[in-house]
């Protein structure tokens, strides 16, 4: 039981080598196979109900994201979710879209963010302000999620901020940007993840994949540039509900690509759910054998008490379980010290 | 005009030669615009540079050029003013995710960087934009900077 006024948030020892003080980094740089999910942040002003669903995923997950108006539409702010999270001991990951802030409001919420004990961010553009629920609203986009994430370096390694001005405590945050490798230009994409590299990023959470075959290419290519010693790299995975939800999201949700096959193996199901909950543990297990993959990333949108049987079934914790509030596991304590 | 733009990325060696020569052309003018006055050629200069650039990148007059490390395809003509390479949610097609009727700017950037020398200038990690320079002639901005620069050189 959390109790809502009580704060167990103490910071992690400080651990040489490391950016921040986050759990996520600590599991990625030991070399386990991390577990990282998406939260969908509430439509109210309720704290609890932030801490009831980040609950369906405790035991299972090592971190997190709380998304910053994902889909262009209006939530509760990123910030104000890690805030509460990290507040009774999660590890969230603050997602930080460029489309709703400028620079000025983007480095203000960092140093906010790491002063609640937030450690890590995803540095994104954004989707359009016309997929979502505010299309008249103004798009901002004054940085980019590449200059947002050299931003952020610089904050956090050079105390400044991008006029130059000093930070007296700089802002230990654990950098993460996204990829996706299903998306054109293709041959792009390697050097794009080579740029975000240079651009200060320590972790990648990628798109949807369904296209294993694409992803290897991928990472094949990334491991021949010399990429994947730089930076831990987390393919992203979902359950798709049934096959017309796949369809729509196929056409409607920018960035997403699913191959006919597996509409039609959806389609073909008596269960669809369940064949859907089948094809993402499947995944995870092809994807977990590529070479340079650190982790998967979940995101199963409306389907989160989901999670936590995936993960189980995929196996890819080896009886591992990754810190939550009141857990009892030893290995899971200690590693929380 | 967008069958300009698109004709920009296809011959993007050849422009990267013209500017390659246009550049120290306008380097050696400098004497000049430094006894006119850089912010009295700064109008008639930015006119010119204005109609160029916009029959032929529809350039956004940003005042801070990067073409050279965009295969010729400007970035301001990107919905979200990505400067740094395309966003997650291009369509398959090849085509913008906000603007579907338009070919993204950065697939346009990678065809036309392909065909340029400096074909590595795409990688480089390009600062936030300067808001302060919109609507400011670039290449006054690019001799201005680069002539002040060498004067320096050698200097304790």
């Amino acid at each position: 039981m959390i109790l809502r006024h009580e704060s167990h948030h103490h910071p992690l020892s400080e651990k040489a080598g490391h950016h921040s003080h986050g759990r996520l980094e600590r599991v990625l740089r030991a070399g386990k196979f991390a577990v990282t999910t998406e939260l969908a942040p509430p439509d109210s002003a309720q704290a609890e109900d932030v801490f009831e669903l980040a609950r369906v995923f405790d035991g299972y997950v090592d971190g997190m994201n709380a998304t910053d108006g994902s889909g262009a539409h209006c939530h509760m702010s990123s910030v104000a979710m890690c805030a509460l999270l990290t507040n009774v001991g999660y590890s969230p990951v603050m997602q930080i879209s460029c489309r709703d802030k400028n620079r000025i409001a983007i480095q203000g919420d960092v140093l906010g963010a790491a002063a609640m004990g937030v450690s890590n961010v995803l540095c994104l553009s954004g989707d359009g302000v016309q997929v979502g629920d505010h299309p008249e609203a103004k798009p901002v986009f004054d940085l980019d999620s590449m200059s947002l994430l050299a931003t952020i370096k610089t904050m956090r390694d050079e105390a400044c901020f991008l006029s130059g001005r000093k930070i007296t405590s700089p802002p230990k945050m654990f950098l993460g940007a996204a990829e996706n490798p299903s998306a054109p230009p293709f041959d792009f994409r390697p050097h794009r993840l080579a740029k975000k590299i240079a651009a200060g990023a320590n972790f990648i959470q990628t798109q949807y994949i369904f296209d294993v075959e694409q992803l290897r290419v991928f990472m094949d290519k990334a491991g021949e540039m010399g990429l994947l010693e730089k930076c831990f790299i987390l393919p992203g995975v979902g359950p798709l509900a049934s096959a017309k939800t796949a369809s729509w999201i196929r056409t409607n949700v920018p960035g997403v690509y699913i191959p006919d096959r597996i509409i039609s193996r959806l389609a073909g199901a008596s269960d669809q759910k369940n064949e859907g909950q089948k094809i993402c543990i499947e995944l995870i297990q092809q994807i977990r054998e590529i070479a340079g993959v650190s982790g998967i990333h979940i995101m199963a949108y409306r389907q989160e008490e989901a999670v936590a049987e995936i993960v189980r079934q995929s196996g890819v914790l080896e009886g591992r379980v990754p810190w939550y509030p009141g857990c009892e596991d030893q290995e899971c304590l200690e590693a929380n010290l | 005009m967008y069958y300009f733009r698109k004709w920009s990325v296809t011959h993007s060696r050849k422009l990267e030669t013209l500017y390659r020569f246009f550049e120290p052309v306008f380097m050696a003018l400098h004497p000049l615009w430094n006894t006119a006055g850089y912010d009295r050629v700064e109008k008639p200069v930015r006119i010119v540079e204005k109609v160029v650039k916009n029959l032929m990148f529809d350039c956004q007059m940003c005042g801070q050029c990067v073409l050279g490390s965009t295969g010729m395809s400007c970035p301001m003509n990107c919905p979200k003013s990505l400067r740094n390479g395309p966003c997650g949610g291009v369509r398959l097609n090849g085509h913008c995710e906000v603007t579907p009727e338009m070919v993204c700017v950065w697939v346009e950037a990678w065809r036309g960087s392909r065909n340029m020398r400096g074909n590595e200038a795409i990688q480089r990690v390009q600062p936030p934009v300067n808001h302060a320079y919109k609507d400011s002639s670039s290449w006054l901005r690019v001799v201005r900077q680069k002539s002040a620069t060498s004067q320096n050189e050698g200097r304790p």
